[in-house]
């Protein structure tokens, strides 16, 4: 029998505002633990939750740009639980009336080959509401320790349909959805430092059958792969017990990434009753439709959409918007060289090869430099292309300039200035290297001579070496020709 | 003037007596610390009091008045607060074990407001354990005792506030009312206790009993002293999203306004059977004085009065029981010595640290709250709140203030109610619903019993309509003066 899988993805996203989410508190990352901490994030007796509306601005943008319905108002309620990562041992939540409904997720397949464009799908989503983040438990042989310094962030949670059906799947899904809340400044998602984290609901059916098998809840999905991989394990295991004649029980299981299986964390038997119910320190906070439009107004285009708009405006190829497009920065660069050098084909393989390949060299600790702390602006880049395209320098001359365009900063014009390296367009100039070429070269001259195209390039690239470059291509195949006829 | 002189003074009359440099801030507090020496030994309305750093706050204020920059017409009098008002580097127990070595690193809003205004901040007093209680039975830390019979309850959960000023240990205080917390203990006591409408005092400082209920307000002698007090508690507060964008009136001289004719509504419901015959006769003296005021008195109806207290219990336990999650045996709580993992140090240290009535709250609530029982009770309840809300707001477009008693009975003795909870609740059932409503009500001293035991009289304003509440309060308090008269206990 053949199996199916049904995956829903429960994603975690921490929204980048300047404070928390109830208090004026500043958010941050890798501070000394506990120092972001105020007698409202700490639970303190009297501390009351004041609503920050950055987080309700930011999820609505959210629930925009994914297509969601907006609430009118918006609601608070408490999920009551006791575990020391929460101060209160609540945590203030949306439970009935989530901030969005609906929406989706435009994700791609991989393609047959890499310059080739995968099939497209829409992925829809059940509901995104919005929490206050926990914080973080550190557990040692004896004891734990807690850092309150997470507790209170904004959180965000974007919970799918079961309509994903592949580990690939997954990872498209997730991809996709990374790089449209990083274009909207949501987030910077990065799973590292939990900015995104992500449960996924397995179940396994007979492929054919309509309802669905029974769910498993998967945690401790920490990296992209990471959850890629444990969707693909627990899918696998799913699949073995059932061939076995094994039942599957509703249960959450742990992904151990290390030894690469996943471990049962608890039953449904354990499950928690929240006793969720609103909470009354917090007014529900209207959403007017002004509100609502006027955050619609700053929605940036979504990356897949980008994509096209540069297929057909600019007819780049696949392979250059898809990795261009992922990256908004990227892509920001890219626009600004271009509107000065109108060359898209150019300046994006400039911005797709050898600035990519420049920033990556400059990696510490695993990040690379940023774009925007490029050496070489976009100016100096649509300057570099057009110098080409005139013929005031060759190609060669390009791509020997640039790296020291990235480690100088400099203009290529002031650049080539200072060395010398403008292409050489005397005629009698040349006519004298061509001339030598062919004296030390006779052979290729007479294999030329005799209708062999292809030895001029030996004598063009005698020319080349003698002028460093520096020889304008066009003039020296015209004289070499005029030469040997 | 002697301390025991001072000490039987109004805030109009010390704050008129240190503007004229008759007294100093100094002498002032220095005569109500003498008599706590005197009396709290038998009333324990006090639970801490820190004698040198309030007479170090009076000293400033002398300081302020003789360079020409007191703050205000209660600059330099003192005031001792409920001990679940934060005040910055002061105990906050709550009256409770858990919470007995806490010592709050911040101010409250309240506290922020009175220290802004010079009032002088000193001392905690008792309470039952959480505001949970109608006796002050609850407090950990042993009961207090009525002034006017100390073999008597001073009502609660407030008690400590109302025997605090009773007693003239301080002209004033603050308590705060979840179902008649404020008013209940003010008439057992003879004083003026007043609950505002809720959203016009900030709670942000307050450690939560029933977030949608509680209510932070003004004990005193007099209407008078309680508007002056009033006046520089109220008011918006960007740290409490429950608090209302409002001016605050000057409360102090708008009651001393001539009063225009109005109309006073007696609930039916709240002058039937268990009401005591003393206590009925005191508010009918009430109705007479208000109707030769020239007021018209009518009878109303409240139908859904009889319902309060179940919606009550059911509302404020579910929402105690998530307020005290916090108190956990983790960070800042007393935690269980014999504990052996985490779930075991929340129930060791929670079983040990609370009292008996702040479990049974607990318990209550969050059963209330557990699926398959929320429709049922949590969801009902607040429906039914709705409905008590809509049965005021009917009443109130006929009448302009509803008069009743604030307690079927006077102070009642130790023991008498603490083993049967149920008629403990019904102490509070004049006062429970104006909280589940969100209104404003007042409860004003209207004579004795013959044992010598205050009896009191609550009026129910419209919601925000402060200025209106007092200055009816005023006009009967003026003339009679009950919350003056002094308990024989020196």
């Amino acid at each position: 029998m053949k199996y199916e899988a049904v995956i829903g993805l429960e994603v975690h996203v921490q929204l980048d505002t300047k404070s928390k989410m109830f208090t004026r508190v500043p958010c941050g990352f890798g501070r000394e633990p506990n120092s972001l901490t105020d007698c409202v994030v700490l639970g303190l007796p009297g501390a009351l939750p004041v609503m920050n509306y950055e987080a309700i601005e930011k999820s609505i943008k959210v629930g925009l740009l994914l297509g969601c319905d907006i609430a009118e108002t918006c609601k608070w309620d408490r999920k009551n639980y006791f575990y020391p990562d929460m101060p209160k041992n609540y945590q203030i939540s949306q439970f009935d009336q989530p901030i969005c409904l609906g929406g989706e997720v435009e994700i791609e397949m991989p393609g047959e080959t890499p310059a080739v464009m995968g099939k497209h799908r829409n992925v829809q989503l059940t509901r995104i509401h919005l929490e206050e983040d926990v914080g973080k438990l550190t557990h040692y042989e004896k004891d734990s320790l807690v850092d309150y310094n997470r507790a209170g962030s904004p959180l965000l949670e974007i919970v799918s349909e079961p309509d994903l059906f592949s580990p690939e799947e997954v990872f498209a899904y997730l991809t996709s959805l990374r790089n449209s809340l990083v274009y909207a400044g949501i987030s910077a998602c990065d799973m590292e430092k939990g900015q995104l984290r992500c449960d996924a609901n397995i179940s396994v059916r007979p492929e054919g059958q309509q309802e669905l098998g029974t769910k498993v809840e998967l945690k401790n999905l920490n990296t992209i792969s990471g959850v890629k991989n444990g969707v693909e394990y627990e899918i696998k295991r799913q699949i073995r017990a059932l061939e076995k004649g094994e039942e599957i029980f509703q249960e959450t299981r742990r992904w151990n990434p290390e030894q690469k299986y996943t471990t049962p964390m608890r039953s449904k038997e354990m499950a928690h009753d929240y006793r969720y119910f609103p909470d009354p320190d917090l007014m529900p906070v209207k959403i007017n439709k002004d509100w609502v439009e006027k955050i619609k107004k700053e929605l940036p285009e979504k990356p897949f959409d980008k994509q096209r708009r540069f297929f057909q405006e600019m007819s780049l190829p696949y392979s250059i918007t898809s990795a261009l497009c992922p990256d908004l920065a990227l892509c920001n660069f890219f626009e600004k060289a271009n509107k000065l050098a109108n060359n898209p084909q150019k300046i994006a393989n400039w911005v797709v090869n050898d600035l990519q390949r420049e920033l990556s060299s400059k990696k510490t600790d695993d990040f690379q430099l940023p774009i925007d702390q490029s050496p070489v602006s976009p100016q100096n880049l649509a300057e570099l292309v057009m110098l080409i395209e005139k013929g005031s320098i060759s190609n060669n001359v390009g791509k020997e300039l640039f790296p020291e365009m990235f480690s100088t900063g400099k203009p290529p014009s002031e650049l080539v200035k200072e060395k010398g390296l403008e292409v050489k367009s005397d005629q009698g100039e040349i006519d004298s290297i061509c001339t030598q070429a062919i004296e030390e070269d006779q052979d290729a001259a007479e294999k030329f001579r005799g209708g062999k195209e292809g030895a001029i390039n030996a004598l063009k690239g005698r020319v080349m070496k003698a002028t460093r470059g520096q020889a304008n291509p066009k003039l020296v195949d015209q004289t070499l020709r005029r030469l040997l006829s | 003037m002697s301390s025991i002189e001072i000490v039987d003074n109004t805030v109009s009359q010390l704050s008129l007596l240190l503007s004229e440099k008759k007294l100093s801030s100094f002498e002032i507090t220095q005569a109500f610390i003498d008599q706590t020496n005197r009396v709290d030994d038998r009333v324990h309305a006090f639970l801490h009091l820190d004698e040198k750093n309030f007479l170090k706050q009076a000293e400033e204020s002398d300081e302020r008045r003789k360079n020409g920059k007191t703050k205000g017409k209660l600059d330099g009098i003192p005031i001792a607060l409920k001990d679940v008002i934060s005040v910055e580097g002061q105990p906050l127990t709550a009256a409770s074990k858990i919470l007995e070595n806490y010592i709050s690193p911040y101010d409250a809003t309240v506290t922020r407001k009175l220290k802004d205004a010079g009032v002088i901040i000193g001392g905690r007093l008792n309470l039952d354990e959480f505001a949970m209680g109608s006796s002050t039975e609850n407090s950990a830390f042993g009961p207090t005792h009525n002034p006017w019979n100390l073999d008597c309850v001073p009502g609660g959960s407030s008690g400590g506030s109302s025997a605090a000023v009773a007693a003239r240990e301080v002209p004033i205080s603050l308590g705060s009312d979840t179902g008649g917390s404020i008013r209940q203990p003010a008439s057992l006591c003879g004083v003026v206790g007043m609950k505002p409408t809720y959203g016009m005092v900030s709670r942000f400082g307050l450690a939560a009993f029933a977030s949608s209920l509680d209510q932070i307000g003004p004990f005193g002698k007099t209407v008078k002293d309680v508007s002056l007090l009033l006046e520089i508690i109220s008011g918006h507060d960007p740290l409490d999203s429950t608090s209302f964008p409002r001016e605050v009136p000057a409360y102090g001289s708008l009651i001393e306004d001539k009063l225009e004719p109005s109309v006073i509504g007696l609930p039916k419901e709240f002058f039937g059977e268990g009401m005591d015959q003393e206590v009925r006769d005191s508010v009918d003296k009430v109705i007479d004085f208000y109707r030769e005021q020239g007021h018209k008195i009518i009878e109303v109806s409240l139908p859904t009065t009889e319902l309060s207290i179940p919606v009550y219990y059911m509302i404020a336990t579910a929402e105690a029981s998530s307020n005290l999650a916090r108190y956990d045996g983790i960070r800042y709580t007393s935690r269980s010595k014999y504990s052996e993992n985490a779930i075991d140090v929340y129930a060791k240290s929670r079983g040990e640290g609370f009292g008996e009535e702040v479990k049974r709250r607990c318990i209550l609530g969050a059963y209330g709250l557990s699926s398959g029982y929320y429709d049922a009770f949590y969801l009902r309840a607040q429906k039914t709140r709705t409905l008590i809300r809509e049965d005021f707001n009917r009443v109130f477009d006929e009448v302009d203030t509803i008069l009743t008693p604030t307690s079927p009975t006077p102070a009642f003795k130790f023991g008498e109610k603490s083993d049967d909870p149920i008629s403990m609740y019904l102490s509070d059932i004049y006062t429970i619903s104006t909280n589940l409503a969100g209104l404003p009500a007042i409860s004003v001293p209207c004579g004795f019993t013959k044992n010598r035991l205050p009896i009191g009289m609550q009026l129910i304003g419209k919601a925000f309509h402060e200025s209106e509440l007092l200055s009816i309060a005023h006009a009967y308090d003026r003339e009679h003066n009950f919350g003056c008269e002094s308990p024989q206990l020196v």
